[in-house]
């Protein structure tokens, strides 16, 4: 029973800033704008996206310097494994990042890169098969890879929240959707059961669902892909989290859809200054709307550093391969170039120390038996023995 | 004569579906019978050609009839209404029930989204390849396994992954499955639905490169229907940009990527997040949901109500397909007279 955290009280709302956090620096004049040169706002962000929105105590994006101090999530050397009928897995290995406080970082990589394995062990809920070997998740003084289950049972979904691949199948497909952002504030203090539905229809209004006292009673499948999604949107930040987690938000969505879905997913989290994780297989879509990037490749983290630096120049010769097989800006078919060689079987005893070594062109002897983690520019982590 | 001819002229080409189930269809019925019930237009009135050896891209959002178009192509549905020619042949009266069995389907073959899900589960690798040169080619034997081999081998797919199911091999190997199965046997036309949808973008690439270079070996035509735009203006010559069944933009791929006449492909190009791309000026955002394709108002252009241009003639006449440039249409008001 003691480690079940302080029921928030229905009347006060749980506060986004944690006690003694860094906010008091931070604080801007209400009205005042943030800084423009430390609080890029995505393109295409309404200015009136958040209308309803009650002012949050952090200025958006202004804590980038403090966040360095203190984040909001600190990951080191997270490892997970899976046991399998053909031998242990080794997914994830010395994984480290941190999410600053109003940072909206990006998880990228391909499938099998252990992206959405890191997320599952950070939120505990990785399959009975993984287990968590080593590694700490610091967060607001949990460490989330070791609480106990009843206490990550408060923190799921009120103070993290996470928002699944496929809306459709993440919902529950026989209850209104206003009902399942009512059942998310009741239990977790965010609302009386009376005042619930009101707040539910209010959520909607703020994902920008028109019609909301309707649209509340409707079914998840009465409702559109992108629609859905809103809904996702609106339960994961019901509570007011600190921290986000996007799993692949707008995979499987059209392309003009999920511009408004991103618009809108990182509006709000910059507007009251939620830190989020989105995971992504689109380079483009990262640099986009976050503002740092970390690539993982076969469970290793390869490069975390901020958008801007990694697409200038990437340090990471499988970042820089990746970026060249992505179709953007390329002239003809025959730029695009692929990445050779696959993934390595993360079953083998005998792993190399790095495990890009089998696709490199620029492996030396080292490789196979340690690897380098070094921060080669202010804030631009590499794990290479040979960086570009 | 035969080398002007388009390898598939698609004329006024309809599709329509009767819907049940509703209040106003059950209300229709009884007041009017069956001829008011009301009818869901899928595909609207839709010409195209593509030549041979062309790649044309089909692109637009999921329920814009984009599926619908091509089961009708590949005559697994029939249309309501138009005309399909490949070649000199007319496939409209052709019913979809006994295409399969005939020879003209060896001519038009289709690769599916996923190769994992698209391919018989219990079919080996050599099976899924083998099936269709056994019903159309009536290939058996020595035969029939140097063809496989031959094909599987154009289609970089190891000899030794044939005895494989498909949950054996990798994403890109199916892709590669897939894509050897439909050009077994030597299809004039290959209708590609998102075949690289569900790989990443490494193998994205190889299958990519793969498809070009079988295009030329082949000199098969492509309509490659994707909501990558970035694929499209990569693999495409031309590309057709369809909006709830109708075509409203089409062109040559470079032309209408770098200047979209059609307020729809305008913000459909700028929805396609580009590296780079920060501090970019204001790009135009869809708001709302497209309006019901059940018994559209034939005088309403269809993107009216979601359109950041819209006026009060758009609400009155539909627009025709407007020249703008050479071969490249669109249909808005906004665009008339070049």
């Amino acid at each position: 029973m003691s480690e079940r955290p302080p029921r928030a009280d229905p009347a006060v709302p749980p506060q986004l800033t944690p006690a003694g956090g860094p906010a008091a620096d931070l604080a801007v004049e209400p009205g005042e704008a943030p800084p423009l040169d430390t609080a890029p706002t995505p393109p295409g962000t309404a200015p009136n996206l958040l209308d309803s929105l009650p002012p949050g105590p952090i200025p958006p994006a202004a804590a980038f310097s403090a966040a360095q101090a203190e984040p909001c999530l600190a990951v080191r050397d997270l490892a997970v494994s899976f046991r399998t009928r053909g031998g242990t897995v080794k997914a994830l290995e010395q994984v480290g990042f941190t999410v600053g406080r109003g940072e909206i970082v990006a998880l990228v990589g391909e499938s099998g890169s252990g992206k959405s394995v890191t997320a599952y062990a950070l939120m505990g809920i990785l399959d009975a098969a993984g287990e968590v070997t080593a590694g700490t998740a610091q967060f607001g003084g949990t460490d989330l890879l070791h609480a106990p289950e009843r206490t990550l049972r408060g923190i799921r979904g009120r103070d993290i929240s996470m928002i699944f691949q496929n809306p459709r199948t993440a919902l529950n497909p026989i209850r209104p959707v206003g009902k399942q952002i009512a059942d998310v504030l009741i239990r977790h203090g965010g609302a009386g059961r009376r005042e619930a539905p009101a707040a539910a229809i209010e959520m909607l209004r703020r994902v920008r669902i028109t019609d909301p006292e309707r649209r509340a009673r409707a079914y998840p499948y009465e409702m559109s892909g992108g629609m859905c999604q809103r809904v996702m949107i609106a339960i994961a930040l019901a509570c007011r989290p600190k921290l986000l987690i996007a799993d692949e938000p707008t995979t499987g969505i059209d392309v003009t859809t999920q511009a408004v879905i991103m618009d809108l997913l990182t509006g709000l989290a910059r507007e009251s200054g939620v830190s989020a994780l989105v995971i992504t297989h689109d380079l483009a879509l990262a640099s986009e709307y976050c503002d740092r990037v970390v690539v993982m490749h076969a469970g290793h983290v390869v490069e975390d550093a901020p958008v801007r630096d990694l697409f200038a120049h990437p340090r990471h010769p499988y970042t820089a391969r990746l970026l060249a097989a992505t179709p953007t800006g390329h002239a003809s078919l025959a730029d695009l170039a692929s990445i050779p060689g696959s993934l390595p079987d993360l079953r083998r005893p005998d792993l190399p120390a790095c495990r890009y070594i089998g696709r490199c062109d620029r492996a030396l002897d080292s490789c196979q038996v340690s690897l380098q983690r070094r921060e080669i520019a202010p804030s631009h982590l590499v794990a290479c023995n040979n960086p570009l | 004569m035969s080398e002007t001819l388009p390898l598939l002229d698609v004329a006024e080409l309809s599709r329509q579906f009767t819907v049940r189930g509703t209040t106003g269809g059950l209300l229709a019925r009884l007041r009017g019978g069956a001829a008011a019930a009301p009818k869901l237009h899928a595909v609207d009135d839709v010409s195209f050609t593509i030549g041979r050896g062309e790649t044309v891209g089909l692109v637009g959002e999921s329920g814009c009839g984009k599926s619908t178009l091509v089961r009708v192509l590949t005559r697994l549905l029939d249309p309501t209404s138009g005309s399909i020619r490949l070649g000199s042949q007319d496939l409209t009266h052709l019913p979809a029930r006994r295409f399969a069995r005939r020879p003209e389907r060896a001519r038009i073959q289709m690769v599916f989204q996923d190769a994992g899900e698209s391919v018989n589960p219990r079919y080996t690798a050599f099976d899924a390849i083998a099936d269709p040169l056994r019903r159309l080619r009536r290939l058996r034997g020595a035969a029939l396994r140097s063809r496989v081999e031959t094909v599987a081998t154009q289609c970089g797919l190891p000899l030794a992954l044939l005895p494989r199911f498909p949950h054996q091999l990798s994403g890109g190997q199916r892709a590669r499955v897939g894509i050897a199965r439909a050009i077994a046997v030597e299809p004039e036309l290959l209708v590609l639905d998102e075949p690289t949808a569900a790989l990443d973008v490494s193998v994205q690439v190889v299958v990519l490169h793969l498809l070009a270079r079988l295009k030329q070996e082949l000199g098969m035509s492509y309509l490659f229907v994707s909501h990558d735009l970035n694929v499209v203006r990569l693999l495409c010559d031309r590309v057709l940009v369809m909006y709830l069944g109708r075509i409203v933009e089409e062109g040559p791929a470079g032309a209408v990527f770098a200047n979209p006449r059609h307020p729809y492909t305008r913000a459909l190009v700028e929805a396609i997040p580009q590296i780079g791309a920060e501090g970019a000026p204001e790009r135009i955002r869809l708001g709302g949901e497209p309006r019901s394709p059940i018994d559209p108002d034939p005088n309403v252009c269809r993107f009216y109500g979601r359109c950041p241009r819209g006026f009060a003639r758009c609400a009155e006449q539909m627009p025709p397909l407007h020249e703008v440039g050479p071969r490249h249409r669109a249909a808005c008001h906004l665009v008339e007279g070049g």
